[in-house]
Protein backbone atom coordinates (compact mmCIF):
# COMPACT_ATOMS: atom_id res chain seq x y z
CA UNK A 1 0.00 0.00 0.00
CA UNK A 2 1.18 3.57 -0.64
CA UNK A 3 2.34 5.73 1.77
CA UNK A 4 -0.21 8.51 2.22
CA UNK A 5 -2.47 9.17 4.70
CA UNK A 6 -6.32 9.12 4.17
CA UNK A 7 -6.62 12.59 4.13
CA UNK A 8 -3.73 13.38 1.76
CA UNK A 9 -5.18 10.85 -0.69
CA UNK A 10 -8.51 12.33 -0.81
CA UNK A 11 -6.60 15.97 -1.68
CA UNK A 12 -8.34 17.32 1.67
CA UNK A 13 -5.79 17.46 3.86
CA UNK A 14 -7.44 19.92 6.43
CA UNK A 15 -10.48 17.97 6.71
CA UNK A 16 -10.69 15.32 9.81
CA UNK A 17 -11.16 11.81 7.87
CA UNK A 18 -13.86 11.24 10.47
CA UNK A 19 -15.33 14.23 10.01
CA UNK A 20 -15.57 14.02 6.23
CA UNK A 21 -17.42 10.69 6.52
CA UNK A 22 -19.52 11.96 9.02
CA UNK A 23 -20.35 14.86 6.63
CA UNK A 24 -20.90 12.70 3.43
CA UNK A 25 -23.05 10.35 5.50
CA UNK A 26 -25.32 13.28 6.45
CA UNK A 27 -25.42 15.16 2.92
CA UNK A 28 -26.20 11.46 1.70
CA UNK A 29 -29.24 11.23 4.09
CA UNK A 30 -30.51 14.74 3.90
CA UNK A 31 -30.40 13.99 -0.17
CA UNK A 32 -32.18 10.90 0.54
CA UNK A 33 -34.86 12.05 2.68
CA UNK A 34 -35.86 14.79 0.37
CA UNK A 35 -35.98 12.81 -3.06
CA UNK A 36 -37.39 9.61 -1.46
CA UNK A 37 -40.06 9.53 -3.50
CA UNK A 38 -37.85 9.36 -6.71
CA UNK A 39 -37.13 5.95 -8.18
CA UNK A 40 -33.68 6.49 -8.62
CA UNK A 41 -32.75 6.69 -4.76
CA UNK A 42 -34.30 3.23 -4.33
CA UNK A 43 -31.91 1.71 -6.56
CA UNK A 44 -28.85 2.88 -4.23
CA UNK A 45 -29.04 -0.84 -2.62
CA UNK A 46 -27.18 -1.69 -6.18
CA UNK A 47 -25.30 0.87 -6.59
CA UNK A 48 -23.64 0.09 -2.67
CA UNK A 49 -23.06 -3.61 -3.61
CA UNK A 50 -21.07 -2.25 -6.99
CA UNK A 51 -18.71 -0.45 -5.32
CA UNK A 52 -18.68 -2.35 -2.48
CA UNK A 53 -17.58 -5.12 -4.90
CA UNK A 54 -15.01 -2.67 -6.58
CA UNK A 55 -13.90 -1.71 -3.23
CA UNK A 56 -12.71 -5.24 -2.19
CA UNK A 57 -11.51 -6.21 -5.81
CA UNK A 58 -9.09 -3.01 -5.02
CA UNK A 59 -8.55 -4.06 -1.90
CA UNK A 60 -7.32 -7.42 -2.51
CA UNK A 61 -5.43 -6.60 -5.70
CA UNK A 62 -3.33 -4.22 -2.97
CA UNK A 63 -3.23 -6.89 -0.65
CA UNK A 64 -2.03 -9.86 -3.39
CA UNK A 65 0.50 -7.48 -4.16
CA UNK A 66 1.76 -7.00 -0.66
CA UNK A 67 4.29 -10.20 -0.16
CA UNK A 68 4.60 -9.57 3.34
CA UNK A 69 1.04 -9.52 4.28
CA UNK A 70 0.40 -12.74 2.38
CA UNK A 71 3.68 -14.53 4.32
CA UNK A 72 1.39 -13.55 7.41
CA UNK A 73 -2.18 -14.62 6.38
CA UNK A 74 -1.87 -17.23 8.90
CA UNK A 75 -1.63 -15.34 11.95
CA UNK A 76 -4.49 -12.25 10.34
CA UNK A 77 -6.78 -15.67 10.14
CA UNK A 78 -6.12 -16.51 13.72
CA UNK A 79 -6.62 -13.01 14.79
CA UNK A 80 -9.61 -12.68 12.90
CA UNK A 81 -11.54 -15.46 14.47
CA UNK A 82 -10.12 -14.17 17.84
CA UNK A 83 -11.81 -11.16 17.65
CA UNK A 84 -14.27 -11.97 15.60
CA UNK A 85 -15.66 -14.98 18.15
CA UNK A 86 -15.28 -12.53 21.33
CA UNK A 87 -17.27 -9.33 19.19
CA UNK A 88 -19.99 -12.29 18.48
CA UNK A 89 -20.04 -13.58 22.04
CA UNK A 90 -19.66 -10.17 23.37
CA UNK A 91 -22.83 -8.69 22.16
CA UNK A 92 -24.47 -11.74 22.54
CA UNK A 93 -24.19 -11.64 26.26
CA UNK A 94 -25.27 -7.63 25.75
CA UNK A 95 -28.12 -8.69 24.06
CA UNK A 96 -28.93 -10.85 27.38
CA UNK A 97 -28.11 -7.52 29.31
CA UNK A 98 -30.32 -5.71 27.47
CA UNK A 99 -33.43 -7.93 27.56
CA UNK A 100 -33.07 -8.26 31.26
CA UNK A 101 -32.39 -4.45 32.18
CA UNK A 102 -34.55 -2.46 29.06
CA UNK A 103 -37.48 -5.04 28.57
CA UNK A 104 -38.11 -5.65 32.46
CA UNK A 105 -37.44 -9.24 34.35
CA UNK A 106 -40.21 -11.38 31.70
CA UNK A 107 -37.90 -10.06 29.18
CA UNK A 108 -40.90 -9.10 26.68
CA UNK A 109 -40.79 -6.24 24.28
CA UNK B 1 -26.60 -14.72 0.58
CA UNK B 2 -25.80 -14.52 -3.49
CA UNK B 3 -24.52 -11.15 -3.29
CA UNK B 4 -22.16 -11.92 -0.16
CA UNK B 5 -20.76 -14.46 -2.10
CA UNK B 6 -19.76 -12.04 -4.85
CA UNK B 7 -18.34 -9.81 -2.94
CA UNK B 8 -16.35 -12.66 -1.13
CA UNK B 9 -15.52 -13.29 -4.67
CA UNK B 10 -13.92 -9.77 -5.82
CA UNK B 11 -12.16 -9.68 -3.17
CA UNK B 12 -10.61 -13.04 -3.85
CA UNK B 13 -10.29 -12.30 -7.34
CA UNK B 14 -8.29 -9.18 -6.55
CA UNK B 15 -5.99 -11.46 -4.02
CA UNK B 16 -5.26 -13.58 -6.78
CA UNK B 17 -4.90 -10.41 -9.44
CA UNK B 18 -2.34 -8.67 -7.36
CA UNK B 19 -0.37 -12.52 -6.11
CA UNK B 20 -0.31 -12.51 -10.27
CA UNK B 21 1.14 -9.04 -10.68
CA UNK B 22 -1.17 -8.18 -12.87
CA UNK B 23 -2.59 -4.96 -11.34
CA UNK B 24 -1.82 -1.98 -13.26
CA UNK B 25 -0.25 1.07 -12.13
CA UNK B 26 -3.58 2.96 -11.94
CA UNK B 27 -5.18 -0.13 -9.66
CA UNK B 28 -3.19 0.59 -6.86
CA UNK B 29 -3.22 4.16 -7.17
CA UNK B 30 -3.74 5.92 -3.66
CA UNK B 31 -6.74 7.75 -4.35
CA UNK B 32 -8.90 5.01 -5.24
CA UNK B 33 -9.69 3.63 -2.38
CA UNK B 34 -10.70 6.89 -0.88
CA UNK B 35 -12.48 8.00 -3.59
CA UNK B 36 -14.48 4.74 -3.82
CA UNK B 37 -15.07 5.31 0.05
CA UNK B 38 -16.39 8.20 -0.39
CA UNK B 39 -19.14 7.07 -3.07
CA UNK B 40 -19.79 4.49 -0.73
CA UNK B 41 -20.22 6.60 2.46
CA UNK B 42 -22.85 8.69 0.43
CA UNK B 43 -24.73 6.19 -1.07
CA UNK B 44 -25.34 4.48 2.20
CA UNK B 45 -26.20 7.70 3.37
CA UNK B 46 -28.69 7.98 0.25
CA UNK B 47 -30.25 4.92 1.35
CA UNK B 48 -30.82 5.69 5.11
CA UNK B 49 -32.57 8.55 4.23
CA UNK B 50 -34.85 7.17 1.96
CA UNK B 51 -35.86 4.53 3.50
CA UNK B 52 -39.46 3.78 2.36
CA UNK B 53 -41.00 2.40 5.98
CA UNK B 54 -38.03 4.71 8.26
CA UNK B 55 -41.76 6.78 9.55
CA UNK B 56 -43.53 3.85 10.07
CA UNK B 57 -40.28 2.63 11.91
CA UNK B 58 -40.13 5.55 13.87
CA UNK B 59 -43.17 5.73 14.80
CA UNK B 60 -42.97 2.10 16.26
CA UNK B 61 -40.54 2.90 18.49
CA UNK B 62 -39.96 2.86 22.02
CA UNK B 63 -36.99 5.45 23.77
CA UNK B 64 -36.20 1.66 25.43
CA UNK B 65 -35.14 0.28 22.24
CA UNK B 66 -32.66 3.10 21.19
CA UNK B 67 -30.90 1.58 24.30
CA UNK B 68 -30.34 -1.84 22.29
CA UNK B 69 -28.04 -0.61 19.67
CA UNK B 70 -25.76 0.96 22.62
CA UNK B 71 -25.79 -2.61 24.56
CA UNK B 72 -24.55 -4.08 21.64
CA UNK B 73 -21.84 -1.54 20.72
CA UNK B 74 -20.61 -1.91 24.43
CA UNK B 75 -20.35 -5.90 24.30
CA UNK B 76 -18.82 -6.16 20.95
CA UNK B 77 -15.98 -3.53 22.40
CA UNK B 78 -15.78 -4.54 25.68
CA UNK B 79 -15.14 -8.31 24.30
CA UNK B 80 -13.09 -7.25 21.69
CA UNK B 81 -10.65 -5.20 23.95
CA UNK B 82 -10.58 -8.77 25.63
CA UNK B 83 -8.27 -9.66 22.54
CA UNK B 84 -5.36 -7.75 23.47
CA UNK B 85 -4.78 -10.27 26.21
CA UNK B 86 -4.99 -13.09 23.62
CA UNK B 87 -2.98 -11.59 20.70
CA UNK B 88 0.52 -10.79 20.93
CA UNK B 89 1.66 -7.66 18.77
CA UNK B 90 -2.03 -6.41 18.74
CA UNK B 91 -3.24 -3.04 20.22
CA UNK B 92 -6.16 -1.73 22.10
CA UNK B 93 -7.23 0.43 19.11
CA UNK B 94 -6.79 -2.23 16.39
CA UNK B 95 -8.31 -4.63 18.15
CA UNK B 96 -11.65 -1.81 18.57
CA UNK B 97 -11.13 -0.97 15.49
CA UNK B 98 -11.80 -5.02 14.15
CA UNK B 99 -14.60 -4.85 16.49
CA UNK B 100 -16.28 -2.37 15.15
CA UNK B 101 -17.53 -3.35 12.23
CA UNK B 102 -20.54 -5.52 14.12
CA UNK B 103 -20.43 -8.12 10.85
CA UNK B 104 -19.89 -5.19 8.08
CA UNK B 105 -17.14 -6.60 7.07
CA UNK B 106 -16.68 -4.65 3.67
CA UNK B 107 -17.07 -0.87 4.98
CA UNK B 108 -14.98 -1.75 8.08
CA UNK B 109 -11.93 -3.58 6.16
CA UNK B 110 -11.99 -0.58 3.71
CA UNK B 111 -12.42 2.03 5.96
CA UNK B 112 -9.39 0.66 8.03
CA UNK B 113 -7.27 0.42 4.82
CA UNK B 114 -8.28 4.06 4.28
CA UNK B 115 -8.08 5.87 7.88
CA UNK B 116 -5.21 3.28 9.25
CA UNK B 117 -1.93 4.41 8.08
CA UNK B 118 -2.30 7.19 9.67
CA UNK B 119 -2.69 5.50 13.20
CA UNK B 120 -0.92 2.28 12.60
CA UNK B 121 1.28 2.61 9.25
CA UNK B 122 1.11 1.39 5.69
CA UNK B 123 1.59 -2.06 6.03
CA UNK B 124 -0.20 -2.55 9.42
CA UNK B 125 -3.13 -0.61 8.15
CA UNK B 126 -3.55 -2.89 5.16
CA UNK B 127 -3.26 -5.89 7.56
CA UNK B 128 -5.58 -4.98 10.23
CA UNK B 129 -8.03 -4.20 7.34
CA UNK B 130 -7.73 -7.68 6.13
CA UNK B 131 -8.05 -8.68 9.61
CA UNK B 132 -11.39 -6.43 10.12
CA UNK B 133 -12.66 -8.51 6.96
CA UNK B 134 -12.08 -12.09 8.03
CA UNK B 135 -13.26 -11.54 11.75
CA UNK B 136 -16.61 -9.87 10.55
CA UNK B 137 -17.34 -12.45 7.96
CA UNK B 138 -17.10 -15.05 10.92
CA UNK B 139 -19.01 -13.15 13.10
CA UNK B 140 -21.85 -12.69 10.18
CA UNK B 141 -21.45 -16.62 9.61
CA UNK B 142 -21.46 -17.49 13.10
CA UNK B 143 -24.72 -15.47 13.64
CA UNK B 144 -27.01 -16.56 10.37
CA UNK B 145 -26.38 -20.10 11.96
CA UNK B 146 -26.53 -19.56 14.96
CA UNK B 147 -29.36 -17.47 15.11
CA UNK B 148 -31.57 -20.45 16.23
CA UNK B 149 -29.49 -21.77 19.07
CA UNK B 150 -29.07 -18.16 20.27
CA UNK B 151 -32.99 -17.50 20.90
CA UNK B 152 -33.22 -20.66 22.94
CA UNK B 153 -30.52 -20.06 24.68
CA UNK B 154 -30.33 -16.47 25.23
CA UNK B 155 -34.21 -14.94 24.62
CA UNK B 156 -35.69 -12.73 21.78
CA UNK B 157 -33.39 -9.76 21.68
CA UNK B 158 -29.43 -11.40 22.20
CA UNK B 159 -29.93 -12.81 18.35
CA UNK B 160 -30.45 -8.73 17.36
CA UNK B 161 -26.99 -7.90 19.31
CA UNK B 162 -25.43 -10.88 17.90
CA UNK B 163 -26.64 -10.06 14.24
CA UNK B 164 -24.76 -6.67 14.64
CA UNK B 165 -25.80 -4.41 11.58
CA UNK B 166 -27.17 -7.36 9.76
CA UNK B 167 -29.84 -7.66 11.95
CA UNK B 168 -31.82 -5.28 9.50
CA UNK B 169 -31.01 -7.55 6.14
CA UNK B 170 -29.09 -10.91 5.72
CA UNK B 171 -30.77 -11.92 9.52
CA UNK B 172 -34.20 -10.55 9.62
CA UNK B 173 -35.86 -13.22 8.63
CA UNK B 174 -33.78 -15.74 10.84
CA UNK B 175 -34.55 -13.49 13.72
CA UNK B 176 -38.33 -13.26 12.68
CA UNK B 177 -38.22 -17.04 12.63
CA UNK B 178 -36.54 -18.13 15.59
CA UNK B 179 -36.78 -15.15 18.60
CA UNK B 180 -40.40 -16.15 19.07
CA UNK B 181 -41.45 -12.35 18.76
CA UNK B 182 -42.77 -12.65 14.99
CA UNK B 183 -43.03 -9.57 13.10
CA UNK B 184 -43.33 -7.33 16.40
CA UNK B 185 -39.29 -7.66 16.24
CA UNK B 186 -38.59 -6.13 12.98
CA UNK B 187 -38.68 -2.39 14.03
CA UNK B 188 -36.31 -2.96 16.75
CA UNK B 189 -33.62 -5.16 14.42
CA UNK B 190 -34.18 -2.69 11.69
CA UNK B 191 -33.40 0.40 13.57
CA UNK B 192 -30.85 -1.78 16.01
CA UNK B 193 -28.70 -2.38 12.39
CA UNK B 194 -29.48 1.59 11.28
CA UNK B 195 -28.01 2.49 14.54
CA UNK B 196 -25.04 0.51 13.89
CA UNK B 197 -24.87 1.31 10.76
CA UNK B 198 -24.48 4.96 11.29
CA UNK B 199 -22.19 4.04 14.08
CA UNK B 200 -19.07 1.78 11.96
CA UNK B 201 -17.62 4.72 10.68
CA UNK B 202 -17.59 6.81 13.57
CA UNK B 203 -16.12 4.27 15.59
CA UNK B 204 -13.85 2.82 13.42
CA UNK B 205 -12.37 6.89 12.64
CA UNK B 206 -12.25 6.94 16.36
CA UNK B 207 -10.11 4.42 16.83
CA UNK B 208 -8.19 5.25 13.58
CA UNK B 209 -7.06 8.51 15.14
CA UNK B 210 -3.32 8.92 15.07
Amino acid sequence: MPSLSGAERTGCANLDPMLRILLLLLLGVGIGFLARRRPVVHRTERGVQAVIATLLFVFGTSIGADSSLIRNIGSVGGHAAVIGVLATVGSLLAGVAAQRIIFGKGGRL
Amino acid sequence: MMSNVVTIGCFLLGIGFGLAGYAPDWLLHPSLPSLLLALLIFQVGIGLGAKDNLNEILRSLRVRMLLLPAFTIAGSLLFSAGAVLLLTGRSLAECLAVGSGFGYYSLSSVLIADLGPAAFGEGRAAELAAVALLANVIREVLTLFGLSLFARWCGQVAPISAAGINSMDVCLPGIVRYSGGGSSLVPLAVMHGIALEVSVPLLIGLFCRP
